[in-house]
């Protein structure tokens, strides 16, 4: 088990194997109470093909940083380059699935996922044949025709995860997909994300809060700490791959759970800590 | 399953013939006062005559014809006005409690400036209705618009959706709903003024024609276009609720 260092500065070598790099990157934010520092100067990256999760209390600027990746956010410090080149923006090599429920729906599960062919201008008999791939691969086959209303929760996630998935993008971004699912939802789903990522070898860098999820899914885990959010620590997970479901009843994924929570403790309860002396402050 | 389907509006009808038998009853023995309320049976009976003598069809396709007018110009609009404010967030801030104001307000009483206007005519009767109906759709369209999901925004943006796409593709169908309720809210205060206005200025379709027999003092002829005046809101209002499903497909499954 090992435990890389934080802030890690690249050789030339490295870069040509690297698909996202984050160096310094801030976010600050005005408030009525002053200026709050979401994130202080994070800096890692993710090779091609790699998994990466990251892992924080809640508030510790998880959320910002997928939407500075995704570009959503464009007023930050630092730079964030997508293989060599700076963006600005939302990035066509990247692809972005959303924590809230983003599923169009007045659309069909076909016309959901053949959505970013539509405005790309794509032909209606092509895209279709495109978006049933991605339908079938996401174990949907039989549902295009359904509305996400007719949909459960985790049927409607892997929609949105197929839709993201069509136009193919290089690196797939996740911001706490499974979090309103059941356990036993996000398992199954978190075996289908893997082989998917397995399949295609897509760069992927997951937020999570789930420690499990982190841990079954991941070649490393980075460690937040609570407000401002840092680099706390990366620890790479050496389990073997293929992974599938029963890995979760394994030693060693075990320990790696019991490692990275004594890290997360620590930061979870200063963030719980600070939370309550903030309410105990505006209260008095 | 059709049974389930058959069974409320069975119920349904059941009561309504109950009730008008029981008022019936308390008529004929004179429990109820005759002057005030005439007979079922006597309303029932009315039809036949309002259709022959008073060109019951006539004045619905008149009133008909006024409301589909109102209702036309109050979605086109109500709709684009929204649009415009949604877009121009101080333009929004300066009319919006203007546009809530108007909404409680009773437009009808402004008819007499419609008529100095518009003359004893039908472009007053559906100017009145447009007025009556036009803040409640403009309402509905902006609350429809700010209130579209951030996370569907977000996927728009993620797609490099240009303003436009972004309108037409997420924006404005994800508001369609609450766009309906404005529409549907915008077309029963129109419909309720254009008859309102045609009764107070004695001019045009069914509102005149229950203003004529109030003088007569036909009672029952009164009643059977009220009951008339009813049943033709109900059908708009099914046609409207048919509309809405195929814009709404997701809602038909």
């Amino acid at each position: 088990m090992r435990a890389s260092s934080a802030n890690l500065r690249l050789a030339p070598a490295e870069i040509a194997e690297t698909d996202l790099i984050i160096d310094g990157v801030s976010k600050r934010f005005n408030t009525r109470e002053g200026t709050v520092t979401a994130v202080d100067g994070m800096s890692f990256s993710i090779e091609r093909g790699e998994f990466v999760s990251i892992i924080g209390p809640s508030g510790c600027g998880k959320s910002t940083i997928f939407s500075i990746l995704g570009g959503l956010v464009r007023s930050f410090d630092g730079r964030v380059t997508v293989n060599g080149e700076e963006i600005s923006g939302p990035h066509p090599a990247i692809g972005m699935v959303f924590q809230e429920e983003s599923t169009f729906p007045w659309r069909t599960v076909i016309d959901n996922v053949a959505f970013p062919l539509e405005v790309q201008g794509v032909a209606k008999a092509q895209r279709y044949e495109i978006a049933r791939r991605f339908i079938d691969m996401v174990g949907l086959a039989g549902f295009e025709q359904r509305y996400p209303s007719e949909l459960s929760g985790g049927m409607r996630q892997r929609v949105a995860i197929a839709r993201t998935l069509v136009f193919e993008p290089k690196i797939l971004l996740m911001d706490e997909p499974f979090a309103a699912l059941d356990e036993q939802t996000r398992l199954l789903l978190g075996d289908k994300v893997l082989k998917i990522q397995q399949d295609l070898r897509q760069t992927t860098l997951l937020i999570t809060h789930n420690i499990t999820e982190a841990v079954q899914l991941s070649d490393r885990v980075i460690i937040m700490t609570f407000r401002p959010g840092r680099v706390k620590r990366i620890v790479d997970i050496r389990l073997p791959r293929p992974r599938h479901g029963d890995v979760v009843s394994s030693e060693a994924f075990g320990r790696y759970v019991a490692e990275i929570w004594s890290d997360l403790r620590e930061e979870a309860s200063r963030g719980m800590a600070e939370t309550e002396a903030g309410a105990r402050q505006s209260k008095a | 399953m059709r049974y389930l389907t058959l069974l409320p509006l069975f119920f349904g009808l059941a009561s309504v013939a109950i009730f008008l038998g029981c008022v019936e009853l308390l008529l004929t023995f004179g429990l109820l006062n005759q002057f005030v309320i005439p007979f079922p049976s006597a309303v029932l009976g009315s039809f036949g005559r309002l259709f022959a003598e008073e060109q019951l069809f006539h004045r619905l396709v008149l009133t008909g014809t006024e409301a589909l007018a109102a209702s036309v110009l109050v979605s086109l609009f109500g709709i684009s006005i929204g649009v415009l404010l949604h877009r121009c967030r101080v333009l929004q801030l300066a009319t919006e409690p203007w546009i809530a104001a108007i909404t409680a307000a009773p437009i009808v009483l402004a008819y007499p400036l419609f008529l100095v206007m518009f003359g004893r005519s039908a472009v007053t009767i559906v100017a009145m209705g447009f007025f009556a109906g036009l803040a409640p759709v403009i309402l509905k369209t902006l609350e429809g618009l700010n209130g579209v999901r951030k996370s569907f925004i977000n996927v728009g943006h993620s797609y490099k959706l240009t303003p436009a796409q972004l309108f037409w593709k997420i924006e404005l169908p994800a508001a369609v709903p609450t766009i309906f309720v404005g529409v549907r809210l915008g077309l029963v205060f129109a419909l309720i003024n254009l008859i309102g206005v045609e009764f107070l200025i004695n001019f045009g379709g069914l509102g005149q024609l229950v203003n004529d027999l109030a003088e007569r003092y036909d009672l029952p002829g009164v009643f059977a276009t009220i009951v008339f005046v009813i049943l033709v809101s109900v059908v708009i209002f099914s046609a409207l609720e048919r509309m809405e499903r195929w814009f709404r497909p997701a809602d038909r499954s």
